[in-house]
């Protein structure tokens, strides 16, 4: 155990990894349908190292919020720090994405797919070899590298993308709403094995989820989102040790902590499945 | 103004755009290709006119019509009762799914020797052939159709206690309904195809052998008034069956 | 699967049985139909005996490769053009749709006018039937690429060129392959119709030459090979797009 490298160096001296500046967006008009006004404006910092969930009604933004921090949407309004310095528009250094939907690359194996980054930054063929074993080993996938995505669970091909994620040692990683196909207990698990890597790399995470639960579970802090535009109408400390898993869940300040985020949310769910009417299929603002 | 059109106004002037560059790119290839080979569109759309005029091309119009017709009918009918019929078991399903795949893709053309030993040079030929084209896309997409119906659809009318007719006629049908449109369409389109060349490589009469003679005596502009005509009817056509089921398949 | 193969097999050979007695029986006379062993008998007779055999059958292998290379390499790239102008799709789109309602045969009497009785007109007969079934499995293709694996491949910072090449196109390759599929049909059912109206050479041409005959024995050994031919590339086909499709989607 003593002999497990730590996947990434953090230096836990500044406290602001990310800095969001009244940062807002708009989703320009379509044929049809006026423009979107999904989030913002939004003010806080996401301390270095800490783990936050954003939980929200669905349409609220969440989405939006977690692709303007990786540099896939351009906000239209308010400015983003990552280290102090502005976002350029671009994917920004050190950022790891793992995706609501499947994002394994079906025409690759787990290992190849996990490698896939890797091999792009042209690392040497022996450091990728050493990283992807470290990285199957730590997703219990080992006996599945030389199967292909199809051949997998559901919940083993999103283990596959954490795992992609995890090779690259991000120093940020954004997930959104990663474990939302996956039945109650397997997500239970993965959020244990997600724990695991958060203290493992030190990383600052940031979580999208629609499980207040899972939020509660997982998180340093739990900000509470609006209805669209999206806003944080509360950050709750839930103050668990960093050593921690699922069974939080028996313990008393957990129920607390969870109908504490129902009441801020109820109002707000509410609010998002009236205006999202009849069509309440996870319309989110695209 | 142009809220009251149901059409866009940027997008019908999108179409105008494309009919006045066809046009233009017709007249620039007839121009080059000089009027033995392409005649231009002005000339061509005279004589299209001319046809619609005259008698002689509604009769054979007539002929086509006839076998098409009935074509477009046996396909639509027996490519529907043999994709339920089949569709209905899984079993009869992936036997006979791949077997009637590989009869749609072959080139049936080939096939037209036999039709006419076994018919001879007559309306019955003409209108086998058409259905040799037709039935199989329309039985195709039917077993697609049932395979696809999501089986609590099915469940749904079991706990309900549907009789199987009322299972058929309530449930079956109206979720099968969008891809039996999109049957038509294609079954309409292959029986025409399938009319057609069976007038172009025999008989005595219809569009279709307008044409071969018009090729024969190396009339371009004939050739290129009839294509054209033949065309623009069947894209018509298609369009219309195209438009309702746009409609048929946003309503589901 | 194994039942539905043994099932498969013996349809089709019972078919093949059936027809055998009904043309022995003279239940179908001889002068329509020959029986099915006599086609095979008479394919392989005119294989090792008749000098037109092979030339007439390399010629229309020879053109229906170029009209599916056409039609292939062509309509991928026409729909990545089309793809990339949204405008221009919108206007295409019911072309597209319509296209295949459109008897097309009907332009080969013109194609005869114009690039004369040869290997051009059954080329260009056989492409233009093919790209546009290639042209709307692009689009498609395109269309239906996930939108997550595009998202990974910015958020790894792939550049265009890389992109389409790393993520797009084989995200990309089942539909693909199921236009290319459709348009190697289209294709053979182009290129041997061409043949068949109107054409000097091409194993085609020779079935309706012994057809205006009455060369019957020909005729069916012909046919026997178009039909084995065209199911054998069918089936083929399918299997892979199968195959394919299974690794893709689960």
């Amino acid at each position: 155990m003593n002999a497990r490298p730590r996947l990434v160096e953090t230096d836990h001296s500044a406290t602001a990894h990310v800095a969001f500046r009244s940062v807002s967006h708009t989703y320009p008009a379509r044929a049809g349908h006026p423009p979107v006004h999904a989030l913002g404006p939004l003010d806080f910092n996401l301390n270095r190292g800490e783990f936050l969930s954003v939980v929200g009604p669905s349409g609220c933004g969440k989405t939006t919020l977690l692709e303007v921090l990786a540099g896939l949407v351009k906000p239209e309004g308010g400015t983003i720090e990552i280290d102090g310095r502005a976002m350029t528009g671009d994917v920004p250094d050190g950022v790891g994405v793992v995706f609501q939907e499947d994002a394994s690359f079906p025409w690759l194996t787990v290992a190849d797919n996990v490698a896939f980054g890797l091999r792009r930054a042209g690392l040497p063929a022996k450091e990728i070899a050493g990283r992807v074993d470290y990285a199957l080993d730590f997703m219990g996938l080992n006996q599945f590298r030389t199967a292909y995505p199809s051949q997998l669970s559901g919940g083993m091909r999103q283990r596959v993308c954490i795992a992609r994620t995890l090779v690259t040692r991000p120093s940020l990683i954004l997930l959104d709403e990663p474990f939302g196909a996956l039945d109650q207990q397997t997500r239970l698990l993965m959020g244990e094995e997600l724990l695991k890597l958060w203290r493992e790399t030190g990383a600052t995470v940031m979580l999208i989820t629609h499980s207040l639960d899972e939020a509660a579970m997982l998180a340093d802090r739990v900000a509470v989102m609006s209805a669209r535009p999206g806003r944080f109408i509360d950050i709750i400390e839930t103050r668990w040790p960093r050593e921690r898993d699922s069974s939080l869940a028996s313990q008393p300040e957990f129920g607390v902590l969870t109908s504490r985020l129902w009441s801020l949310l109820r109002e707000e769910s509410r609010k998002a499945m009236e205006s999202s009417g009849a069509r309440s299929s996870g319309a989110t603002a695209r | 103004m142009s809220l009251q059109l149901r059409l866009p106004a940027s997008r019908a002037f999108d179409y105008l755009l494309l009919v006045l560059a066809s046009l233009a790119l017709w007249a620039g290839l007839a121009w080059i290709a000089g009027p033995d080979a392409l005649s231009g569109p002005g000339e061509t759309l005279a004589r299209a006119a001319d046809y619609l005029g005259s008698a002689a091309f509604w009769k054979h119009a007539r002929a086509t019509g006839t076998a098409f017709g009935w074509a477009c009918l046996l396909s639509l009918a027996g490519g529907a009762a043999i994709g339920v019929l089949i569709g209905m078991s899984r079993l009869a399903a992936e036997v006979g799914e791949p077997i009637l795949g590989t009869l749609y893709s072959i080139p049936k053309i080939t096939l037209y020797p036999i039709i006419l030993l076994v018919f001879g040079l007559s309306l019955s030929a003409k209108v086998a052939f058409g259905v040799l084209h037709g039935i199989f896309p329309v039985a195709l997409l039917t077993i697609g159709a049932i395979r696809n119906t999501k089986q609590v659809y099915l469940k749904t009318a079991r706990v309900m206690r549907l009789t199987p007719v009322q299972t058929a006629s309530t449930v079956l049908l109206p979720a099968i309904l969008p891809e039996l449109v999109t049957g038509l369409r294609i079954g309409f389109s292959s029986a025409l195809l399938g009319t057609l060349i069976a007038e172009l490589f025999a008989s005595e009469e219809g569009l279709g052998f307008m044409l071969i003679r018009a090729m024969e005596a190396h009339k371009v502009v004939d050739i290129m008034a009839l294509a054209f005509l033949l065309f623009a009817a069947a894209a018509a056509i298609g369009g219309l069956l195209l438009a309702i089921e746009g409609r048929v398949h946003r309503a589901s | 699967m194994s039942r539905v193969r043994l099932i498969q097999t013996l349809l089709i050979g019972g078919s093949v049985a059936l027809l055998e007695i009904l043309c022995r029986a003279g239940v179908i006379d001889h002068f329509t139909m020959i029986p099915p062993s006599d086609m095979l008998l008479s394919l392989i007779r005119i294989a090792r005996t008749e000098s037109w055999f092979w030339p007439d059958v390399l010629y229309t292998l020879r053109n229906l490769a170029v009209a599916i290379v056409i039609a292939v390499a062509g309509g991928f790239l026409i729909g990545l053009g089309v793809h990339a102008v949204p405008r221009l799709r919108r206007c295409l789109d019911p072309l597209f749709s319509s296209y295949y309602s459109v008897p097309t045969f009907v332009l080969y009497p013109l194609l005869i006018v114009i690039f004369g009785i040869g290997p051009a007109s059954l080329i260009v007969m056989g492409a233009l039937f093919g790209v546009v079934a290639m042209i709307v499995a692009t689009l498609t293709a395109l269309d239906r690429i996930p939108r997550a694996l595009i998202k990974t491949a910015r958020i790894m910072r792939l550049d265009a060129l890389r992109g389409v090449l790393m993520v797009r196109l084989p995200a990309a390759a089942p539909h693909l392959f199921t236009g290319l599929k459709l348009a190697v049909a289209y294709c053979v059912i182009g290129v041997i119709a061409g043949e068949f109206i109107l054409a000097t050479a091409g194993i085609g041409r020779r079935l309706s030459f012994s057809y205006n005959n009455f060369d019957n024995q020909t005729m069916y050994g012909v046919l026997l090979l178009i039909l084995v031919f065209a199911a054998t590339l069918n089936a083929l086909l399918n299997i892979w797009e199968k195959r394919l499709h299974q690794r893709w989607y689960r």
